[in-house]
């Protein structure tokens, strides 16, 4: 008999509870076939495993496409490393046997990530959102503040001239040097060579366009890491362009939802985003199977996966998309993350009571190599008990000792009612998805907070979109086209 | 959970039952005034909005149709999140779609917040020459379980309607709800007024 797919099937539902399946083969034949058999031995375009943010966007995707999808994850529920717990499970996440303590409130009402990000409310994430109609399974809310950290204290991002002028991050005259530069961002369009000002942003480096308004080191730190969102400082040698558009990636989603900060969250937190995802992959028809023990990866002589094997049945395929959990042979070790989750009555001094805000420590106010991030969100969005905040404290690591160095992060929230500390490993894929048709995705943590489709329809960033837009490439040899009308698109409000 | 303006509710509302035992049939019938003899497993569309007017008020249900998630106990939590109701459906002619059902009354009861409007909906009742289960069976079950209990026919549009205006009438009004809802970002011009307002 040749591939499945030369064949006219007609298959006919029959009810859940039977174990067979009625099969018409070119309307003369009909057969039973196993449910069992159907499932575990048909051959699938892609298995998918693992259900963290890139996997399920995958699967989403590639459904919808009209690619057979098997998706499996060895835990019994969705998200894996970017799901959000419940307190009982983050207390045995990292206190073992112990019980959390009472006065912090049921444990159903936390939803705590894992990997805690905010979405930029006009970046590509968003874009993605609304283009695959996830949106409709999911409830977002603006962040009410985002600030930086600068000498010692905790200032609101000015984003747009008329906030650089009142900002008292700046003395007087470079807040009108700031405003020109704020002036010339916003004015700036890729089409429109009159706002270029004569230069060409491809090729001027966006270290000469900062000295060309003559702007100082304290206002680089801020503009590069708190606006532009840099990690580190590389970028000043690179074209200016990425840089500007980051400026006005983060101006234009500030102005989207008028709130205090550009970004937004869903409300729940961030592991709904998962969840919907996956209910996209499963109305166009993908398979879903959780709590599926070990999942093993089979390839034949040549090296090239053709399967995947749980519970002593293999699932065959033509391609495999998971996590680097489960080929831990074929990624490598890129860094550590180093952190602190805490729970808290109060929001972070000094930031306008914002229940819900990000605060960025640029390196060289800490005198690092790398930024720190505090965010925090609390019951406004759904993810504690009314009164309750949670907070985290990120870094690159630099050391073994968590708590030494998250501590210019941690002593701006005051006082804490818990606190975990924490240190991971991030991995990339070392593969060759050529030989091997396996598509890992880049690390266990998610990015996403300023990515956008530029206008001519490349992407800039290294990013988690990017990564699962480049991805949903190799594996479809095509580009999605992400061209939604972001000026138009908005929010309903639910009354 | 059913968010109140003025007047109107928004509530969300899930189906669940066995593979074939009439959900979305239902959901068809209800919004489209349809039914189709061989209506496909559903695939590509499972969101439905329709709006009733009962009494004094209007609810909007959003109505989640399940997409083959549960079909090997893989439904996220998502699906129950927030909702204000569900019509655990099954099959007359099919004692086995009825024990499932009971078993997704124990899931509901387990994950599903506990003012939750549950609807026990005995379809395909136009099959009577093939029934297996009995209307009493069904409605004792309903009584124990706080559920309200029907039996439907999507082919015949019996009692479909009533189904959900019944729904529509036990909805709490005044929903003590944790917060006002968020925002749903749709591909649409903005209303600024409306979004500051929601967001602020
Ligand atoms: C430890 C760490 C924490 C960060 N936290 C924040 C934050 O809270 N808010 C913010 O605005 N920016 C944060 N960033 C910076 C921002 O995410 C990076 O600038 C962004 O990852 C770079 O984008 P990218 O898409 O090019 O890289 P990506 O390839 O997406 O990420 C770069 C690397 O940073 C890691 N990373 C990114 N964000 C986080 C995070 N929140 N927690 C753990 N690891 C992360 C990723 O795993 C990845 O390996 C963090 C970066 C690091 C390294
Ligand atoms: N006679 C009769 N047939 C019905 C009725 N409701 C649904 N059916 C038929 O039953 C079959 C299954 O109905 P669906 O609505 O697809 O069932 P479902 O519960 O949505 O099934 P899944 O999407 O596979 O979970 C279809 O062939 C329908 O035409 C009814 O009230 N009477
Ligand atoms: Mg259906």
């Amino acid at each position: 008999m040749g591939p499945a797919e030369d064949l006219f099937f007609t298959v006919y539902k029959l009810p859940i509870y039977s174990p067979w399946l009625l099969v018409s083969y070119s309307s003369t034949t009909t057969f039973y076939v196993s449910k069992s058999y159907l499932i575990m031995d048909v051959e699938y375009d892609v298995i998918v495993l693992g259900t963290g943010l890139k996997e399920c966007i995958l699967s989403g995707l590639l459904s919808v496409d009209g690619l057979k999808v098997l998706h499996m994850d060895r835990n019994d529920y969705y998200g894996g490393e970017s799901s959000s717990l419940n307190l009982v499970q983050l207390w045995k996440r990292f206190r073992g046997d112990n019980k959390p303590p009472e006065q912090l409130g049921s444990s159903k009402e936390y939803n705590v990530d894992m990997i805690p990000k905010f979405m930029m409310a006009n970046g590509a994430l968003v874009r993605v959102l609304i283009h695959t109609d996830v949106t409709k399974y999911l409830n977002f809310k603006a962040v009410d503040g985002s600030f930086v950290y600068n000498k010692s204290k905790i200032y609101k991002v000015p984003a747009t001239d008329v906030e650089a002028l009142k900002s008292p991050l700046m003395g007087l005259f470079e807040k009108r040097r700031a405003r020109k530069f704020f002036i010339y961002v916003q004015d700036y369009e890729d089409n429109d060579p009159k706002s270029h000002e004569g230069l060409d942003l491809t090729k001027v480096k966006a270290r000469d366009i900062i000295s060309k308004y003559g702007l100082d080191d304290n206002t680089v730190d801020f503009i590069g890491h708190a606006l532009a969102l840099h990690i580190d400082d590389s970028y000043l040698d690179e074209p200016a362009l990425d840089f500007i558009k980051r400026m006005k990636l983060y101006a234009e989603s500030l102005a989207r939802f008028e709130g205090g900060s550009p970004y937004i969250y869903p409300l729940y937190g961030l592991g709904e985003l998962p969840q919907a995802f996956a209910r996209l992959s499963a109305v166009y028809g993908g398979t879903y199977m959780l709590n599926k023990p070990e999942c093993k990866v089979e390839f034949d002589a040549n090296g090239k996966a053709f399967g995947v094997t749980s519970e002593g049945e293999t699932a065959k395929c033509k391609k495999v998309v998971c996590d680097p959990s489960y080929l831990p042979d074929k990624v490598k070790k890129v860094g550590k993350v180093a952190r602190a989750i805490c729970i808290m009555s109060h929001p972070i001094p000094e930031t306008s009571e914002s229940h819900s805000v990000q605060v960025i420590l640029p390196q060289k106010q800490l005198g690092r190599k790398s930024d720190m991030y505090l965010f925090c969100c609390s019951y406004t969005h759904n993810v504690a008990p009314k009164g309750k905040y949670i907070a985290f404290v990120s870094t690159e690591a630099e050391t073994d000792q968590p708590e030494a160095e998250l501590k210019p992060g941690i002593e701006l929230l005051g006082p804490v009612d818990e606190i975990f500390y924490e240190i991971y490993d991030r991995y990339e894929p070392i593969n060759n998805h050529d030989e091997d048709h396996c598509f890992i995705s880049e690390a266990s943590f998610l990015s996403f907070l300023y990515y956008y489709v530029s206008y001519d329809g490349t992407t800039h960033f290294e990013s988690t979109v990017q990564d699962v837009l480049a991805m949903y490439s190799k594996i479809t040899g095509k580009v999605l086209d992400l061209s939604v009308d972001l000026s138009a698109a908005s929010a309903a409000a639910e009354e | 959970m059913a968010t109140t303006g003025n007047n109107n509710l928004n509530a969300k509302l899930v189906l669940l039952g066995d593979m074939g035992a009439g959900k979305s049939s239902l959901v068809l019938r209800f919004v489209k005034g349809q039914f189709l003899e061989f209506q496909e497993s559903t695939i590509g569309a499972a969101f439905f909005s329709q709006t009733l007017a009962v009494n004094d008020a209007t609810v909007k249900f959003e109505i989640w149709d399940t997409a083959g998630q549960e079909r090997y106990h893989s439904l996220a939590p998502m699906y129950y999140r927030g909702a204000a109701a569900a019509i655990i459906v099954y099959d007359i002619t099919s004692t086995e779609s009825f024990t499932r059902a009971k078993k997704w009354v124990q899931e509901l009861q387990k994950q599903g917040n506990p003012s939750m409007v549950m609807a026990f909906a005995g379809n395909k009742a136009d099959l009577e020459e093939k029934r297996k289960v009995t209307a009493e069976e069904a409605r004792l079950y309903a009584e124990e379980n706080g559920l309200f209990f029907m039996e439907t026919s999507a082919k015949n549009a019996t009692n479909v309607n009533d189904v959900f205006y019944e729904i529509a009438r036990r909805l709490p009004r005044a929903q003590p709800s944790q917060n006002p809802a968020g925002m749903v970002l749709v591909d649409r011009p903005a209303d600024r007024s409306q979004a500051a307002k929601c967001c602020s």
